[in-house]
């Protein structure tokens, strides 16, 4: 538990088949078909409203599509999800951390030790006593990390994890994900900072008004895009 | 029990007298009443977050029925609980009736809506922030109560103490299904409304002025409580 390892068995594939959204009769994800597969880390990209955390949560399980499907390809894999904001429990970083343990029926002698290894891993140990909502932004987003951390997770959501930071803890964030992805975990991640994307993705998907536009290998979409909103995007023409 | 003219310093006098009938009336209006807001806790946390945490047909017909009971006149729920434990009562062969018990489910009936109306709100406001993270760490709705219901602990000391405050502070119910009896079911706002209408307002002022007293003291304490968590939690 302290160390994802790499998964012996590949992680299923995720498979959203012609999958919509609405939510009071506007269509806010449209026939939206995709697959995730390997370990791979990809990036959803498009301008704000687009539908890429809404795509995300989709993925994770949070909503149910309104029609199409969303299923993994063989054993539904360990999830875990950071998010924009991150939610902490009111009780220390430890008590965070020992939470996950325990809904997750970890034995209690290990739950501690447990913790405690992945504080170090994030770098939060002079904080295990700190009420987890007293954090700063970076610190509260490094503690949600490691959260997920424990989890062990075959997938990792990222929305937005980095919006609300500053530089430095852009960085960390960014650290931590690379951890995450070398220890055998596929990235699905939402950005809308360009620089983010090109540093981070092996493949880009980018959503415009709700709808998927393109699903390419990174280095085809930051150099010769298919979709014209895609090449729009990348340019630093908004498109709305 | 001693009297002077001046209520203050009846209440004084009482306190420093350390009048054995003052204790047992004191003594036994805190323990009728932090029983019943016990019990009442028992069952009105979970009811709480359970009405927050489910949606299932009814259930905004049960929201308002219980915030309209949060307004229930005691002498009203006295008389339901009286007929219920009478002699000739569906649970009159118990004998429960002028009896501390009987005052103690009174009062839980007039606290149980405060404390599950109130805890509904609290839940559900924490819901809104934790449901998404909840989720996505694999809890059921079952298992996200007692993880909502300990992060609200703070509120809930406050919702605790509004059905302390309903409790306490009620005559109706337990003068009904108490009956005032000296040494037995005679509490605090008993004595008040028995002084008073003796004309003994100077001794029934002195009793008001400890049942302020203690009631302050109870909120100061949770009050301190809850500002120490706030300031260690965030």
């Amino acid at each position: 538990m302290n160390a994802p390892f790499p998964t012996q068995t590949p992680i299923a594939d995720l498979q959203l088949d012609n999958v919509s959204f609405e939510h009071r009769g506007q269509s806010l994800l449209a026939h939206t078909s995709l697959t995730l597969s390997g370990c791979r880390r990809t990036v959803i990209m498009g301008p704000n409203g687009a539908g890429k955390s809404l795509l995300m949560r989709l993925a994770h399980g949070l909503l149910p599509p309104t029609s199409g499907q969303v299923r993994w390809q063989g054993k539904t894999p360990v999830q875990a999800m950071v998010f924009q904001r991150p939610v902490l429990l009111r009780r220390s970083a430890l008590d965070n951390l020992t939470y996950v343990l325990a809904i997750h029926n970890v034995p209690r002698a290990r739950r501690k030790a447990d913790a405690l290894q992945a504080l170090a891993t994030f770098g939060l140990t002079s904080l295990a006593h700190r009420p987890a909502r007293v954090l700063s932004g970076g610190e509260q987003q490094r503690l949600a990390l490691a959260r997920a951390w424990l989890l062990n997770p075959d997938v990792l959501f990222l929305d937005e994890a980095t919006s609300a930071l500053d530089p430095a803890a852009i960085k960390a964030v960014e650290d931590a994900v690379m951890t995450f992805h070398a220890s055998g975990t596929r990235i699905v991640m939402t950005t809308h900072d360009l620089h983010q994307a090109q540093r981070l993705a092996d493949d880009v998907v980018f959503l415009h008004n709700g709808q998927l536009r393109e699903h390419s290998p990174a280095e085809t979409f930051f150099s010769a895009p298919r979709s014209s909103e895609g090449r729009a995007f990348i340019q630093g023409e908004l498109v709305w | 029990m001693p009297a002077s003219d001046n209520p203050f310093l009846t209440a004084l006098q009482l306190i420093l007298h350390m009048d054995s009938d003052l204790f047992a009336i004191v003594s036994l209006s805190l323990q009728v009443s932090l029983v019943a807001v016990a019990l009442a806790a028992l069952v009105g946390l979970p009811l709480g977050a359970a009405l927050a945490l489910w949606r299932f047909p009814g259930r905004n017909g049960v929201i308002i029925v219980l915030n309209a009971l949060m307004g229930l006149p005691p002498v009203v729920a006295g008389l339901c609980v009286y007929l219920l434990l009478s002699r000739a009562g569906p649970l009159g062969e118990w004998g429960l009736l002028f009896s501390p018990t009987a005052m103690v489910v009174a009062q839980w009936v007039l606290v149980l809506p405060i404390i599950a109306s109130l805890t509904r709100q609290q839940v559900e406001a924490l819901h809104g922030e934790y449901a998404e993270q909840l989720q996505s760490l694999g809890l059921s709705t079952a298992r996200m109560m007692p993880t909502l219901l300990w992060d609200a602990r703070v509120g809930l000391v406050t919702v605790m103490l509004a059905g302390f405050g309903r409790a306490s502070a009620e005559v109706g119910a337990v003068m009904i299904v108490g009956g005032n009896i000296e040494g037995v079911t005679r509490v605090m706002t008993t004595s008040i409304v028995l002084e008073t209408s003796k004309g003994n307002l100077p001794l029934a002022l002195g009793l008001g002025i400890i049942l302020l007293a203690l009631v302050t003291l109870i909120n100061a304490l949770a009050h301190l409580m809850g500002e120490t968590a706030k300031r260690r939690l965030g």
